[in-house]
């Protein structure tokens, strides 16, 4: 059983079309990734699942309830670690676990979680003490406090310096052989591409492509072959490398010339991401 | 699916969540050191102050026991109107509300322990202001403690909706103690709570006399001055059950869990 199925999902604000028709479904045990930028509908379509929110339309299950009537162990189930929270100042890392563990029926070792969380020199510290990314690995400490089977995370990097975001991911790589399923929100590239199993791409409320980061990278786009000729930058875009790079070599060999400045490269998911949310921009504006 | 039904399921019995989260909120309350010392202390500070200051007798009866009967009602309207008021809106605006929603917390469990919290704190401030009291002035006990405990959760209870309702129309954390402050010390003064209205003039008399505040300090005053029971005091208890009512209405209709979107 799926942990997560989601279909035909939408959800308005006012005139605002904020998720227009997504589909995706998640297994347990999965890292799942929804990637967009800001705006796409990621967080509304997050804070549905979560319970947040009430959808317009669409079927949604989550852990075998709908979110908007949730099972009565719903919540023991769940993880959440929002874009945005903070939590009392002034108590310490080891009571805000602690209050947090005392809603749950079977929570985790208070202390172990701290550990897991990497906390566990702050653990005595005021909340207020910590810095930014220690404060997001509290989030994510009292997401886990209660054991769940799932766990939310909407963003859970953003704003961090590089060796902070590096040492988040080793934390959430960590979920995965927990057994965790986890659905990932994020608008970098590179952290989907570190984390998930499968990514899906949300470009203006809709899902215009879902695979793992490899099937993305190499579905969509040509290899790029480039080399200067007299001078002047040559861009040669081809499904067929292979081929196409033995004609040039051979041609350039048997003409006794060099490929000045040869490249042979793959796009990056990045790459492939502007590809299609450029695309769909196009789209939208044929569509209007 | 396997996993399922290995998982033991179930969830914490009602009255351990409520007992956790009473705890949770008392030790929330006392590590603040402003909390503590605004919400908690200052009234007690406020009431020695004016104990020494004002030396007479106000309404016919020694200064420092007309004064305890004002700081009550003053406490009452600081710590469950203004205190729950600038707590409610800070968790609000810091997303701490929005968290708890996706714990098996139950919404009627947190509400409870923070009220049951809050009248805690302001039942721990009246017996200090009476401990207060008895050793600096020599003023007496309550006499009928039942009538007067029963005051003291209704103006908790009444002040608690108004502040919920206060908290409903606030809409930054920065902005929350100016204005709860801006209705909170004009409405203690006009209603006495610092001492005799009897010199103000008739048109901030009559201001006084649509506030809560006045008629929970005439409460106080019939039951703990004049050893009156809670119930030979219907026109007070009316208008503040019209005004507890009216906070509930407001909070029930216009309170967010969610912090204003960014």
């Amino acid at each position: 059983m799926p942990a997560i199925e989601v279909s035909g999902l939408r959800k308005a604000y006012g005139n605002l079309e904020a998720v227009r028709g997504v589909d995706f479904s998640i297994e347990e045990g999965e890292v799942f990734g929804l990637l967009g930028p800001n705006g796409a509908g990621k967080t509304t379509t997050v804070e549905i699942l979560e319970g947040y929110r009430q959808r317009d339309a669409g079927e949604v299950r989550v852990l075998g309830s709908d979110p908007e009537r949730p099972e009565p162990d719903f919540r023991e189930r769940i993880g959440v670690v929002l874009q945005q929270s903070q939590m009392w100042a002034n108590l310490t890392v080891r009571e805000t676990h602690a209050i947090f563990a005392g809603y749950y029926h079977a929570p985790r070792e208070v202390d172990e979680v701290i550990t897991v969380v990497g906390l566990q020199e702050k653990a005595d510290a005021r909340v207020k003490t910590l810095s930014g990314g220690q404060k997001r690995r509290l989030d994510l400490g009292i997401a886990l406090v209660g054991d769940p089977d799932l766990v939310f995370l909407d963003e859970p990097t953003t704003g961090f310096d590089p060796q902070a975001r590096r040492a988040a991911w080793e934390m959430i790589r960590s979920l995965r052989s927990l057994g965790k399923t986890v659905l990932l929100t994020t608008h970098y590239l590179d952290e989907a591409e570190q984390l998930a199993d499968r990514v899906a791409v949300l470009r203006e409320g809709r899902i215009v492509r879902v695979g793992t980061p490899t099937e993305l990278t190499s579905a969509d786009l040509q290899t790029e072959i480039r080399y200067r000729q007299n001078g002047e930058e040559v861009l040669v875009q081809t499904d067929e490398p292979t081929r196409v790079l033995a004609e040039l070599t051979s041609a350039a060999v048997a003409r006794g010339e060099e490929l000045e400045g040869l490249q042979v490269r793959r796009p990056s998911l990045e790459e492939v991401y502007l590809a299609l949310t450029a695309e769909e921009a196009e789209e939208a504006e044929v569509e209007t | 699916m396997s996993a399922d039904a290995i998982r033991v399921s179930g969830r914490r019995a009602p009255r351990a969540l409520f007992v956790h989260q009473l705890r949770s909120e008392q030790l929330v309350f006392w590590r603040s050191r402003e909390a503590a010392f605004f919400i908690f202390a200052f009234p007690l500070l406020l009431y020695v102050l004016l104990s020494s200051v004002y030396t007479g007798r106000i309404y016919g009866v020694p200064a420092p026991e007309a004064l305890l009967a004002g700081l009550i009602g003053y406490g009452c309207a600081n710590t469950a109107f203004a205190g729950l008021a600038i707590q409610l809106v800070l968790r609000r605006e810091n997303g701490i509300l929005k968290r708890l929603r996706s714990t098996p917390l139950p919404s009627a469990t947190y509400v409870g322990a923070l009220l049951v919290s809050t009248l805690v704190v302001f039942a721990l401030q009246t017996i200090a202001l009476f401990l207060l009291g008895s050793v600096f002035y020599g003023t007496p006990f309550p006499s009928d403690l039942a009538s007067l405990v029963a005051a003291i959760v209704i103006g908790a209870a009444v002040f608690a909706a108004l502040g919920t309702a206060t908290a409903s129309v606030i809409r930054s954390a920065e902005g929350s103690s100016a204005v709860v402050n801006f209705i909170l010390l004009p409405m203690a003064f006009l209603s006495g709570s610092f001492g005799s209205t009897r010199h103000l003039p008739a048109f901030l008399r009559a201001i006084a006399d649509v506030l809560p505040l006045k008629y929970f300090i005439d409460l106080v005053n019939a039951v703990y001055l004049r050893g009156h029971g809670i119930w030979t005091r219907p026109e007070d208890l009316a208008v503040l059950g019209a005004w507890g009512v009216a906070g509930l209405v407001f909070t029930i209709f216009k309170f967010r869990w969610e912090p204003r979107e960014r």
